[in-house]
């Protein structure tokens, strides 16, 4: 290295090439993709599905204010993460959570999950995730009561519970009867695909999430490879498993939150590799952990667990991934120290 | 006057500045195991500093007769034997502990803490100061694990104290009352406690805000934080053996 190009005038700092996107233009790209399942989550679970999301938020933005106040560090607030946040957190709860569990996930979604490690960027785990599994692991009995859909349209009736069609497609795979799948234990594949089924706020709504993710895809927010392929691995897993069974495979990639983990959650910036291959290592890895909780777990979901899983591995996937430095030799197995120093 | 003033160092210093738990991360897995309920914990704390105490006094008072190549053996046989007389007596005086505590109890031989202490000080030091370094230790570890347990267990079961006539059965039958614990939740219709705080998750949580806590009242005292920053940073340096042996003109 010589000293003479350093003391050039016309050196600057890197990053050398900017680009025009800011974090507030991508959250505010997210929040717009994520308006169609908001509005589908309105239609299909009534008001009380606003109300959550409107808590969820206030409280994540309070959470986000207050703890930058704390840590003493700049007020990130504009950058719209902390909406975001609140907004798929509001989407992994069931419409019949009780009010005040929410500011307990969003507490852990912001100031453990985010804050704690340094805010926006600086997360291991993907914060809206955290928050639900608190949630889930402390609350079992309130996070895995589902409404059905349209339910409160009724006046005859306050809420209908039901199992979930995740939780049907479990029992039959367990109980090796997967071939009487058209029997009436499961809503019509149409209901599946607009949402008339049991579920969370944000997951239920098939064709929604779709549009937020063409959307996303679209606008270059995202890149298609970690939704396709997480998808794709989970597909090809249960087409396994269930021996060849069409219906059974469509079943189990509209159920549970597989879209809206594949599509929002598994592609946040800060939690997922940045080269092509890492990410298709990191997709597949979530599909495999995916399709192993649904058919051999104890919980009928698992996309959560797999992509906080999979967050955590990013750093490895990351190492083996990364790129070869220009004119780099690459390092053969014996003597690699004296071939890097010399 | 001058070693009174030192003896009391060597008690207040387990307190905080050299809490086991909290300071040299030791005896982490009891403290993640028992701290679930508030018996458990205190019972825990008072039958590992027990043998804390009684195994630093007859190590120190060894330390002369015991070869330096063997040592630790030798501590391991002392400590055992102390365990097994304090499992004995658990058993035989209070056999609900000894049913909840289960394997941790008879573990305590492993317990890192009272291997550290032996190594790192009742090894080297007079009997009288081994005693205070153990009591010291003794109640900064049961003053750790009663912090811990009080938050998971009230905001994991609900509960405080919950079968407190576990422990309160050695003084008697109907010991206060037959005060068995209180229900944080009784009369909340909606509120419910949170089951992450019993489990192990919930454990680690709470364990590492303690630390961060104790970080931060060390930092006030300006004492370095109980960060991965190698041996030379460690509380415990100034008389670490791993540490000596590294200069072995100082030592001998």
């Amino acid at each position: 290295m010589s000293d003479t190009v350093l003391n050039k005038p016309t050196v600057s700092a890197s990053p050398h090439i900017r680009s025009s996107e800011t974090s507030t233009g991508i959250m505010l790209d997210v929040i717009i993709a994520l308006i169609p399942a908001f509005i589908a989550a309105i239609c299909l679970f009534g008001p009380k599905s606003a109300a959550i999301t409107a808590i969820s938020i206030i409280c994540c933005v309070l959470f986000e204010f207050i703890s930058r106040k704390i840590m003493k560090r700049s007020n990130t607030l504009s950058d719209l993460s902390a909406i975001v946040t609140g907004i798929l957190l509001a989407f992994n709860l069931p419409v019949s959570i009780p009010l005040w569990m929410i500011p307990i996930g969003a507490f852990f979604a912001i100031v453990v999950a985010k804050q704690f490690f340094g805010g926006i960027g600086q997360n291991f785990v993907n914060p809206a995730l955290i928050g639900r599994i608190v949630l889930m692991v402390s609350f079992p009995g309130a996070m895995s009561s589902w409404t059905n859909a349209l339910a409160w349209h009724r006046d005859d009736i306050d809420t209908v519970s039901s199992a979930t069609p995740l939780a049907t497609l479990s029992e039959l795979f367990k109980s090796r009867t997967i071939d009487s799948i058209d029997a009436s234990s499961l809503p019509a594949l149409q209901s599946m695909f607009f949402g008339h089924r049991a579920g969370c706020l944000g997951e239920v709504c098939a064709i929604a999430l779709i549009l937020g993710g063409i959307y996303l895809i679209a606008r270059r927010v995202i890149s298609p490879a970690i939704p396709a392929v997480f998808i794709g691995t989970v597909a090809v897993f249960m087409f396994i498993a269930s021996k060849g069974n069409i219906y059974f495979t469509l079943y189990e990639l509209l159920s549970g939150g597989l879209l809206l983990g594949a599509i929002f959650m598994a592609t946040d910036y800060a939690t997922c590799p940045i080269r092509l291959k890492g990410k298709i290592i990191y997709a597949v890895g979530c599909g495999i952990i995916t399709a192993a909780i649904r058919l051999f777990g104890s919980l009928p979901e698992g996309v959560s667990f797999s992509i906080i899983i999979m967050n955590i591995l990013v750093p490895h996937i990351e190492r083996l991934t990364a790129p070869r430095a220009f004119g780099e030799v690459k390092e053969k197995k014996s003597g690699s120290k004296e071939a890097k120093q010399a | 006057m001058a070693e009174k003033k030192s003896l009391g160092k060597e008690f207040t210093k387990g307190l905080l500045i050299e809490n086991p738990v909290l300071r040299l991360v030791l005896g982490t897995c009891p403290t993640l195991a028992t701290s679930t309920s508030m018996v458990n914990a205190i019972g825990m704390g008072i039958s590992a500093s027990i043998v804390l105490v009684l195994s630093n006094i007859v190590i120190s008072a060894l330390r002369k007769v015991i070869p330096q190549k063997v040592r630790i053996p030798a501590y391991v046989v002392i400590i055992a034997s102390f365990v097994t007389i304090v499992q004995m007596l658990v058993k035989a005086f209070v056999p609900a502990l000894d049913k909840t505590l289960g394997i941790y109890l008879p573990l305590i031989v492993v317990n890192c803490i009272i291997l550290g202490r032996a190594e790192a000080f009742a090894g080297k030091n007079p009997v009288i100061a081994s005693a205070v370094d153990g009591l010291g230790m003794g109640i900064g570890f049961t003053a750790a694990l009663f912090c811990m347990s009080l938050i998971r267990e009230s905001l994991g079961a609900g509960t405080m104290f919950a079968d407190a006539q576990n422990i309160l059965s050695l003084f008697g039958d109907n010991v206060l009352n037959g005060f068995n614990g209180i229900n944080l939740f009784e009369n909340a219709v909606h509120l419910q406690p949170m089951t992450l705080f019993i489990l192990p998750a919930g454990g680690f949580f709470v364990f590492g805000l303690l630390i961060a806590l104790a970080n931060k009242l060390s930092a006030k005292k300006g004492l370095p934080k109980a960060e991965l920053h190698g041996c030379e940073h460690c509380p415990m340096a100034s008389n670490c053996s791993k540490l000596a042996e590294g200069k072995e003109e100082a030592t001998v």
